[in-house]
């Protein structure tokens, strides 16, 4: 699929009249999105970078394995998450309600009556309650033509509340073994936990879905120009519910994988995720005003921020040091991005 | 949906493609198609010609299933068809390149091509090799093979982009399209090809609806010609060779509204000029122009959107960073490109989009006309409210804003009123030259008068003013000089008196040599 078609057969043309140029064809773009990968050689950079800081500084723990394990399981997450949020953002949305929805799925999945059904009670509880709050989101911008901001703060505040009445405040433990045996290192798979391949399984999916399919195509169309997308005869708003109902999934899908994580439910579970993905998906190189987006930025975006999080852990360093280095360098992934971007 | 027939044979009067008749789109508080009829038929360049305004881009929206018409009937090879989305129309053939808005600029040539109807393998995989292949074949048969499928849309040049628009209007099963002014972005050459482009897709029996300002365009690809004048179409089926230009532009013009402009002065204006521009330029916008502007005295640039008017006054004012020249206020040359040292040396620009760009529109008209003289009425960074709306007050009621009340919510106001608005900030603010771009768009013509009285009076007070409309009767009426302006230069300066509406639009439409010898929109001469 990387072999571009090229018009470079035009040799013979040159009907009445009209300028032909006979000059190789003007290559302004590396063949699929490699350019999209140039940027991303940045961010595998600066996740070298940190891997080597934290080699040196904590050699023992941090090149474990059970410590690599643990950062790609952190990782998983808020990485499913950020995979929804980088199609919501290139529509030219946003989705603040993600981590109270990752919350509200959580508890109500880990409810006494949920547990009853088992395994598949739990995830099938944790999707549909992901993709209910999806489809609000999505019915009230779409169709009842509200901000994306407002409607889903709006989400943010109700699913919280919901998810608070719902526990009491209480932490739901997870009793169901199944659920918590896909924790455990015996049910690692070549030595990758289960939940990174889930991780690893929709990032896949995302990348096929936004850059192969006509629905990754109709997306960065409506970020780019909704009236011309309007135009070209797709249904703009039909998209967009889509667009929120897969924000929703992805974080059904991560409430189930942070359930089997904590082997509870909370409902301050997935607080500030929000952030964390708009972040990531941010400093991947996803345009905030849409039209431009990139799976494989989103996910080393998650990468770096999750392992800056373990390096500080292990250096006993506080949560608020860790806190003003991830906005030091949303800033500067942000600048370098805008200075590209003035060059191309 | 009706299966597409084959085209018609050679056989001469065919029956029309399609025909339009007594289309009526009206939007709040405007009447844009006031029962238009336009009849196509199979093969021909059918030209639309009509003033701004006058419903080209409505009817071709309409046309394209893109706004729905509140009356009137679609027929399409001789069935009644409505036009629900554009997929509606797309799929009857109808394919329309717009002047701008329908590309996406993040995405490639080939993905903008085949936008909405890409080739798939599953129903929804997009099979990207195919389109880009496809792709390459269209822009062959378009004659630029050098475009690259794969490239962003972004990149592409103005000309570029016009040709991917045509891929894509191409890329449908077509057999009408509407092309929007296709050749205002394109240079001679690339508009030969353009030409030639439309003469293979007629030959093949394809119809094409050609909106141009260029007359002489018409005659060289048109077949016929409708004229298109305030929502109604005032003739149809013109033969585009042999209607005398003078015939085409008095139907473009013919108007029920007279306006009522106020006395000019008797004595021209005389004294130091207030505003001089000298040289000013802009690469690809306008040619460097020189201009003279005296206490009292109203300037008009007349022109096509496009020549370059708007352009001009803003780079005056600042907005726009000249490329040379230099402007200078009352003896005193202005740092180019700053708004704000214009503002501090007496300009004042009353902007064409008065409500995206002028006014704050959830706020009292006192907020309005004082924004710009706010340090005025503050002490300590407080405002002093009653001295505000006092000074605000004493500046509507010079105007004769109605009503009134300085609480009034601006967007409750009229457009007339709102304008006023506008100028008394600057009036407020003490200004000494006053740009005006489209100072009537959007009043009702009944107000307009009014308007027109208040800035000849507050030229009379002193004022020096610049003025910039599409309408050429506002500019010949208010205006004691004219500068005409075709693609960016002037072409002819007179005083209004000399000068009306049929020779300044005959000298915007063909009044300067385009293809013969040197085009006047390029190479602009380096100082």
């Amino acid at each position: 699929m990387t072999q571009p078609t090229s018009p470079a057969t035009g040799a013979e043309h040159g009907k009445a009249g009209g300028p032909v140029r006979e000059d190789a064809p003007v290559r302004t773009r590396p063949p699929l999105g490699l350019r999209a990968d140039v940027r991303n050689l940045s961010l595998l950079g600066v996740l070298a970078v940190l891997v080597a800081v934290g080699g040196f500084t904590r050699p023992e723990q941090f090149l474990d394995t059970a410590n690599l394990q643990l950062v790609l399981t952190q990782a998983s997450v808020i990485g499913v998450v950020t995979v929804g949020m980088t199609f919501v953002i290139t529509s030219g949305g946003i989705d603040l309600s993600v981590g109270a929805i990752v919350a509200l799925a959580s508890v109500w999945a880990t409810t006494v009556a949920t547990q009853e059904y088992g395994f598949a009670g739990i995830l099938f509880t944790a999707v549909v309650v992901g993709l209910g709050c999806g489809l609000v989101n999505g019915l009230l911008i779409a169709y009842g033509g509200m901000v994306p901001f407002i409607a889903t703060l709006a989400m943010l505040a109700s699913a919280r509340g919901l998810a608070l009445q719902i526990t009491e405040g209480r932490t739901q433990i997870v009793t169901v073994r199944s659920v918590l045996d896909l924790g455990v290192p015996d049910a690692y798979v070549l030595g990758i936990p289960p939940l990174v391949l889930v991780f690893a399984v929709v990032t896949a999916v995302g990348w096929l879905l936004l850059n192969r399919t006509t629905f990754g195509r109709r997306t960065v169309a409506v970020g780019g120009n909704p009236e011309a997308a309007r135009l070209a005869g797709i249904d703009v708003r039909r998209q967009r519910l889509y667009l929120y109902l897969l924000s929703g999934l992805c974080c059904g899908i991560a409430a189930f994988l942070l359930i089997v994580l904590a082997g509870s439910g909370q409902n301050t579970n997935g607080n500030l995720y929000e952030l964390d993905a708009i972040a990531a998906a941010i400093i991947g190189g996803t345009l905030l005003s849409g039209g431009r987006g990139t799976i494989t930025g989103s996910v080393l975006g998650v990468l770096v921020f999750t392992t800056i999080t373990n390096i500080f852990a292990l250096n006993n360093l506080q949560s608020d040091v860790q806190q003003i280095a991830k906005g030091a360098i949303i800033v500067a992934a942000v600048l370098v991005q805008r200075r590209t971007a003035a060059e191309h | 949906m009706a299966a597409p027939e084959p085209p018609a044979g050679p056989a001469t009067p065919r029956p029309p493609l399609l025909t339009m008749s007594g289309i009526t789109k009206s939007f709040p508080g405007v009447r844009a198609l006031d029962g238009v009829d336009l009849e196509v038929r199979p093969g021909e360049v059918h030209c639309l010609l009509g003033q701004n305004g006058a419903g080209k881009s409505t009817l071709i929206k309409v046309l394209a299933g893109a706004h729905q018409p509140d009356g009137g009937i679609i027929t399409w090879c001789g069935e009644e068809v409505r036009l629900r989305s554009p997929v509606a129309a797309m799929r009857l053939g109808i394919a329309t390149i717009y002047q701008e808005l329908d590309l996406v600029e993040g995405l490639s040539v080939a993905e903008n091509v085949f936008l909405g109807h890409e080739p798939t393998a599953a129903g929804f995989v997009v099979r990207g090799r195919a389109a880009r292949a496809a792709t390459a074949a269209l822009l062959k048969r378009l004659g630029h093979p050098e475009i690259d499928p794969a490239c962003p849309v972004g990149r592409l040049s103005a000309a570029q982009r016009q040709i991917a628009s045509m891929a894509r209007a191409l890329s449908h099963e077509v057999r009408l399209i509407v092309m929007d002014e296709p050749s205002a972005a394109l240079d001679p050459d690339e508009t030969d090809n353009l030409f030639r482009i439309v003469a293979d897709l007629t030959a093949d029996g394809v119809a094409v609806v050609y909106i141009s300002h260029r007359l002489e365009e018409i005659r060289r690809i048109g077949d016929r010609v409708t004229v298109l004048k305030d929502g109604r179409a005032v003739a149809g089926g013109l033969p585009a060779d042999s209607t005398p230009t003078r015939e085409v532009v008095a139907l473009m013009t013919g108007r029920n509204v007279e306006y009522v402009f106020p006395e000019r002065p008797t004595l021209p204006a005389t004294g130091p000029p207030v505003l001089t521009v000298e040289g000013l330029g802009r690469e690809g916008e306008f040619a460097p122009i020189d201009l003279e502007l005296r206490a009292g005295e109203i300037v008009g640039l007349a022109g096509l959107v496009g020549s370059g008017r708007s352009e001009i006054l803003e780079t005056v004012y600042g907005a726009r960073r000249p490329d040379t020249g230099r402007v200078t206020v009352a003896g005193r040359p202005l740092k180019p490109g700053s708004v704000r040292a214009a503002v501090r040396a007496g300009l004042g620009l009353a902007p064409e989009e008065r409500k995206a760009q002028g006014l704050l529109m959830l706020e009292s008209v006192t907020a309005n006309v004082s924004v710009s003289t706010l340090s005025r009425y503050s002490r300590a960074g407080f405002l002093d409210r009653s001295a505000e709306r006092a000074a605000a007050r004493a500046a509507t009621r010079e105007l004769s804003l109605r009503p009134d009340n300085p609480d009034a919510q601006i967007r409750t106001l009229s457009g007339g009123n709102q304008q006023k608005a506008v100028l008394a900030r600057w009036l407020l603010r003490g200004c000494k030259v006053l740009l005006l771009d489209e100072p009537t768009r959007g009043v009702d013509v009944g107000a307009r008068a009014e308007l027109y009285a208040v800035i000849r009076r507050l030229a009379d007070d002193g004022l020096a003013v610049l003025l910039v409309s599409s309408e050429v009767p506002e500019v010949l009426g208010l205006a004691d000089r004219v500068l005409v302006l075709r693609e960016g230069r002037v072409v002819h300066t007179a005083p209004a008196g000399e000068l009306d509406e049929h020779r300044v639009l005959d000298l915007v439409m063909e009044g300067s040599p385009v293809r013969d010898g040197r085009p006047v929109t390029e190479g602009s001469p380096t100082p």
